[in-house]
């Protein structure tokens, strides 16, 4: 792959399939040059003699034979002042798969090169509008999977989590200088740093860090979805349970090719949740089949799972292969549904009660349709602590930035440690110089290899 | 009327500190020297305070030693009061810190310079410098001398049209009552150096007998005397040390000098030279911080022979009257009799960015600067540059690659890197908050860093290596003694622990493990340490500070490894950065005229974000992408 800056590049910006509107978007030095060859706007003017920032209604039109493309409104936007800092043009035409692909063809033929995925925010990042954090939310604006995921990602473009930063920043910037000054003007009668002082103002930045520190599972969720797993014996209601959830929520199907059959993930958007149903079609499977599911493929399921939702039977007692079941699942996240409450109870529910005492059992009947919103709200409990909930969308998502934020954590309480223990206090700027450092990693402050390969990875490899 | 006076392999323009250590380093490199002074009787004159060390200042006198100069030799023979300054922080913010008897100081040096061969000392003026196709070649003075030189190193210091400021009266004058040099600048100038105008000042000298010392605080040297030089222990030292005295300025003085302010030539606006924060006039202390009620002021004996005293921390440019009301206002002065007054001297010098690491003029082949002239305020940041520019004229005239110490080797790389990279809107002091990697740059182990080195270029003595060798040795192996040395958990041990509020121990442990515990330090422990061998101070607490700090030496170096990566990192000084898409004007510019050897140089221009860092540093991958195909 060969990446050369300073050239121009093109691309469809809106999604595939049938909608009213394409957009195909040029970025870079010729983009205004590229658009006016193929581009006349009903008034006559080219669009480097047009204002910018406007939108102007014309024609696009083959440059071999000049035949008219489509009818559509382009608007020219000029440097510095656009995503990218450089020029950029817009095409907006009809959309569909046919007008935005021959427009974009047209496009590249007059010497603009197809655009890599991301690169767009990549430029708008090397140009220095948008730091690092701020890109990668750009990233996951674009593959968010519940609008709360889009709310936290939304809130980190906006530097929601840079402000965050700011304020651990700006007090250790503050420790460090007070540090310096001790150290540099021995003679001269400043205040004499107080020990006391500086382990206060140590253990606040530690809490910062830990607020954040603590929303990023949350995030992590809100990111990538609650992987969550469905088991039980067969017929026990799974793939009812399925159906009801996806009947009201579903949100995407992912294919993915696997090794012995294709395994499908469904996400269900669960009050801004965001669930992966892991392994539907094997959920159904058993089920139609009235096959043992086999203690091998519960393992299996469970691997990965966040969360395990154990159905089971109101109108049988428990099962050898339920009691196997619910032995394998010890130490997960576990919500206990009992189905068929509209039948006559056999299940032994205080067992039940039992075995699971600290997690939730939630009664429920498919066929009668009862259940499901306690379902709902349990899970949306689960992920969500009380300050999330009340809206504040600043949460950490990436596993990046969760390294950093750990780092920095564990060199502050090196420090705090350190002059607790009465170490020299020019010992403590080490490690809260440290501290700085990491958090200035996540927005790309701190310039290492690692984040030049990250660039070099996330930038140009999927989205 | 001209005439061809010599042929050398390199001049130095001064003998002030970075003239001195310029000089000496070149002839004992073996270049034939010669060293031109407006005057004989100031070679090595401390203008200012009579000391020489302190914050950050200590360090590099260290590091000058360890490399073979010679100010912390000097200042070892002559000094009369010395101390150990932050000893109650870290080691690595310890800070050596002498007064020395000035005559005495500038007889040692000047005799010095005297003796060494392949170095001849002239007093002249030095008129101009002369340049040929982008080549320095040589000089040519007031008498009419013309001296041909492979390499000419600039260490005027603040003599280039200097302008003395007393209140509204202004003269043109060197520093002290010398003679200024006025004729050099216009040269420097044609040859397309672009100069800047800098002030700094020095306070009154006051006569001793005249001072009231039953109000002031004494403050007597330390009195174990560990010493500058690598070369020298003074552990029976036999010297007398003399005390200095502080005091405290009052309402009454701020007054006096706040209804006077219009007649100070700073801020009447006479000077338009850039003055310095970390010297600053007594009335810029009293407008910036007019909520202080006090600032200190330090009495300071001159020398032993002599009445004079040095009032640190009075610096001032108001007039003579004034200075004397407010002189006579501080509690221990009040029949003060001033013998020189306190003066604002304004000057020339060039702007250093117009250097490379190495010191040498970027686009003026054969022409190197070191000291004042660069924009650097104080004798050691001066004598530091000197000895380098000293090292890469010598080596220069020998086609040698320059000697370029960086930000994690030496305090006097962060120095250069700073002058060089940064550049200078006031005087630059040298102060331990400049560096990075403080933990490693430490004063006691400037011989560790830098020794080796200065033997491999050739200044360092084999009597000095030797020396180095043995301490280094004795070092390692008491590390070894005490790592393989364990103690039993005896009464007497525990008891021991008990007395320093340390945990008393259930197994054996090292003598080792013990020193690492804070409260616990080399000295003591001997009590535990019975086959201890007798060695001198110096090593035991070298011994002492690498075993305390190790965790956070090692945490130093993981960051030192960081750095050195993006130093590592070279770039093209001929690189054409407006060719570079993605980066911003401003950066541009900057990049373009400093020229940066490196991208971790180049992280460090003001101007130069993160964001043109990592455009660089993509710039450089995708060429090497390119080239590996």
């Amino acid at each position: 792959m060969v990446i050369r800056e300073g050239d121009t590049i093109a691309a469809v910006a809106t999604a595939p399939g049938e909608c009213g509107i394409g957009i195909v978007r040029i970025s870079g030095p010729e983009a205004i040059g590229i658009a006016d060859r193929v581009f006349r706007s009903v008034s006559g003017r080219t669009l480097k003699e047009l204002p910018g920032r406007r939108m102007n209604y014309g024609y696009i039109f083959s440059p071999d034979d000049g035949e008219k493309i489509d009818e559509v409104l382009v608007v020219a936007m000029k440097a510095p002042h656009t995503y990218t800092r450089e020029d950029i043009v817009e095409v907006h035409c009809h959309g569909g798969n046919v007008a935005v692909r021959k427009i974009l063809e047209t496009v590249l033929s007059m010497g603009a090169r197809l655009a890599q995925p991301g690169e767009f925010t990549k430029r708008a990042f090397l140009n220095g509008r948008i730091d690092l954090s701020q890109a990668e939310a750009v990233m996951d604006i674009i593959s968010s999977k519940s609008e709360m995921g889009l709310k936290t990602a939304v809130s980190q473009l906006e530097g929601g989590l840079s402000k965050q930063l700011d304020g651990i920043k700006d007090k250790l910037l503050y420790i460090m200088s007070r540090i310096e000054a001790s150290i540099d003007f021995p003679e001269h009668d400043i205040e004499e740093v107080t020990r006391d002082d500086l382990i206060q103002e140590t253990r606040s930045a530690i809490h910062m860090v830990e607020r954040l520190l603590s929303t990023s599972s949350t995030g992590k969720i809100v990111r990538e979805g609650l992987s969550t797993a469905i088991i039980g014996k067969p017929n026990v209601g799974k793939s009812s349970l399925l159906n009801a959830l996806l009947r009201e929520n579903r949100a995407i199907v992912t294919e993915i090719p696997g090794t012995t059959r294709d395994v499908i993930e469904e996400y269900v958007n669960l009050r801004g949740v965001p669930l992966k149903l892991v392994d539907t079609a094997g959920i159904r499977q058993t089920d139609d089949l009235v096959e043992s599911i086999g203690v091998e493929k519960t393992r299996e399921y469970l691997e990965s799972a966040d969360l395990v939702l154990l159905m089971l039977d109101a109108g049988r007692p428990l099962s050898e292969e339920d009691r196997i079941i619910i032995d394998i699942i010890k130490g997960k996240r576990v919500i206990v549904l009992i189905n068929k409450t509209d039948l006559e109870i056999r299940l032994e529910i205080d067992e039940i009660k039992k075995r699971f005492q600290e997690r939730p059992v939630i009664y429920m009947s498919l066929a009668q349709g009862t259940g499901l919103d306690v379902l709902e709200d349990t899970i949306y409990k689960m992920v969500f602590s009380d300050e999330i909930r009340t809206g504040d969308a600043v949460m950490v998502t990436r596993v990046r930035h969760v390294d950093c934020l750990k780092r920095a954590k564990k060199s502050l309480s090196d420090a705090a440690a350190a002059m607790l223990n009465k170490l020299p206090v020019d010992l403590v700027s080490i490690d809260i110089k440290a501290a700085l450092e990491a958090l200035g990693e996540i927005t790309g402050d701190n310039i290492t290899e690692e984040i030049i390969d990250r660039i070099f990875h996330d930038f140009c490899i999927g989205k | 009327m001209e005439y061809h006076a010599g042929d050398y392999d390199v001049i130095v323009v001064g003998a002030g500190h970075a003239g001195c250590e310029a000089a000496l380093a070149s002839a004992r490199l073996g270049c034939n020297t010669l060293v031109v002074t407006l005057n004989l009787d100031s070679v090595a004159l401390m203008a200012c305070n009579p000391a020489i060390g302190g914050t950050g200042k200590g360090h590099l006198v260290r590091e000058i030693d360890a490399l073979g100069g010679e100010m912390g030799l000097a200042i070892d023979k002559t000094f009369i009061q010395i101390k150990m300054l932050n000893t109650g922080k870290g080691p690595a913010v310890h800070s050596l810190r002498a007064q020395a008897d000035k005559k005495e100081y500038q007889a040692v040096m000047k005799k010095t310079l005297e003796e060494q061969q392949n170095l001849d000392l002239k007093q002249d003026e030095v008129t101009e410098i002369i340049v040929e196709k982008g080549r320095c070649t040589g000089i040519k003075t007031k008498n009419g001398a013309v001296y041909s030189a492979k390499a000419v190193v600039l260490t005027t210091g603040v003599y280039l049209k200097g302008k003395i400021y007393i209140g509204d009266i202004s003269y043109e004058g060197g520093p002290y009552g010398l003679f200024a040099a006025n004729a050099l600048s216009g040269s420097l100038e044609k040859a397309g150096l672009k100069l800047m105008r800098f002030k700094t000042g020095t306070p009154a000298r006051v006569h001793r007998d005249s001072l009231d010392y039953s109000v002031m605080i004494e403050q007597k040297g330390d009195k174990d005397i560990v010493p500058f030089s690598f070369m020298n222990e003074f552990e029976n030292l036999d010297r007398e040390q003399v005390s200095c005295w502080l005091t405290y300025t009052n309402e009454n003085t701020h007054r006096i000098v706040k209804e006077n302010l219009l007649r100070s030539a700073l801020y009447g606006g006479k000077i338009t030279g850039i003055g310095t924060r970390y010297c600053p006039s007594i009335e810029s202390k009293i407008m910036v911080f007019p909520d202080k009620t006090t600032h200190q002021l330090f009495i300071e004996p001159e020398g032993r022979d002599t009445c004079e005293m040095y009032v640190q921390g009075m610096s001032t440019s108001l007039p003579e009257d004034v200075q004397v009301q407010f002189y006579r206002s501080i509690k221990g002065l009040e029949r003060v009799k001033i013998m020189r007054t306190a003066y604002a001297i304004e000057y020339d010098c060039i702007d250093p960015t117009q250097l490379k690491l190495s010191l040498e003029c970027k686009e003026i082949e054969g022409l190197f600067c070191a000291g004042q002239i660069n924009g650097s305020s104080g004798y050691e940041e001066a004598a530091a540059q000197g000895i380098m520019a000293g090292i890469n004229a010598a080596r220069k005239t020998r086609g040698q690659q320059p000697v370029i110490l960086d930000r994690s080797e030496a305090y006097i790389g962060v120095l250069i890197d700073d002058l060089v990279t940064k550049g200078t809107q006031e005087p630059y002091r040298i102060m331990t908050s400049r560096a990075e990697y403080r933990l490693i740059l430490r004063q006691d182990n400037a011989d560790r860093r830098l020794t080796p080195k200065g033997y491999e270029i050739g200044l360092v003595t084999e009597e000095r290596y030797t020396k180095f060798k043995d301490k280094l040795k004795k070092i390692q192996d008491e590390i070894q003694r005490l790592k393989d040395t364990i103690v039993p958990p005896s009464k007497q041990t525990n008891a021991f622990l008990r007395e320093r509020e340390s945990a008393e121990i259930k197994t054996g442990i090292s003598l080792y493990e013990l020193l690492k515990r804070p409260e616990i330090d080399y000295e003591s422990l001997a009590a535990l340490d019975p086959e201890r061998p007798a060695l001198p101070k110096a090593i035991g607490k070298q011994v002492e500070t690498e075993i305390k700090y190790e965790g956070y030496i090692k945490k130093q170096l993981i960051q030192v490894e960081q750095f050195k990566k993006l130093e590592d990192k070279k770039l093209d000084p001929n690189l054409n950065y407006y060719d570079i898409k993605g980066l911003r004007l401003e950066a541009q510019e900057k990049l373009a005229k400093i020229k940066p050897t490196s991208v971790g140089q180049a992280s460090r221009i003001t101007g130069v974000s993160p964001a043109d860092i990592s455009v660089i540093m993509v710039y450089l991958e995708k060429k090497r992408r390119a080239e590996s195909k």
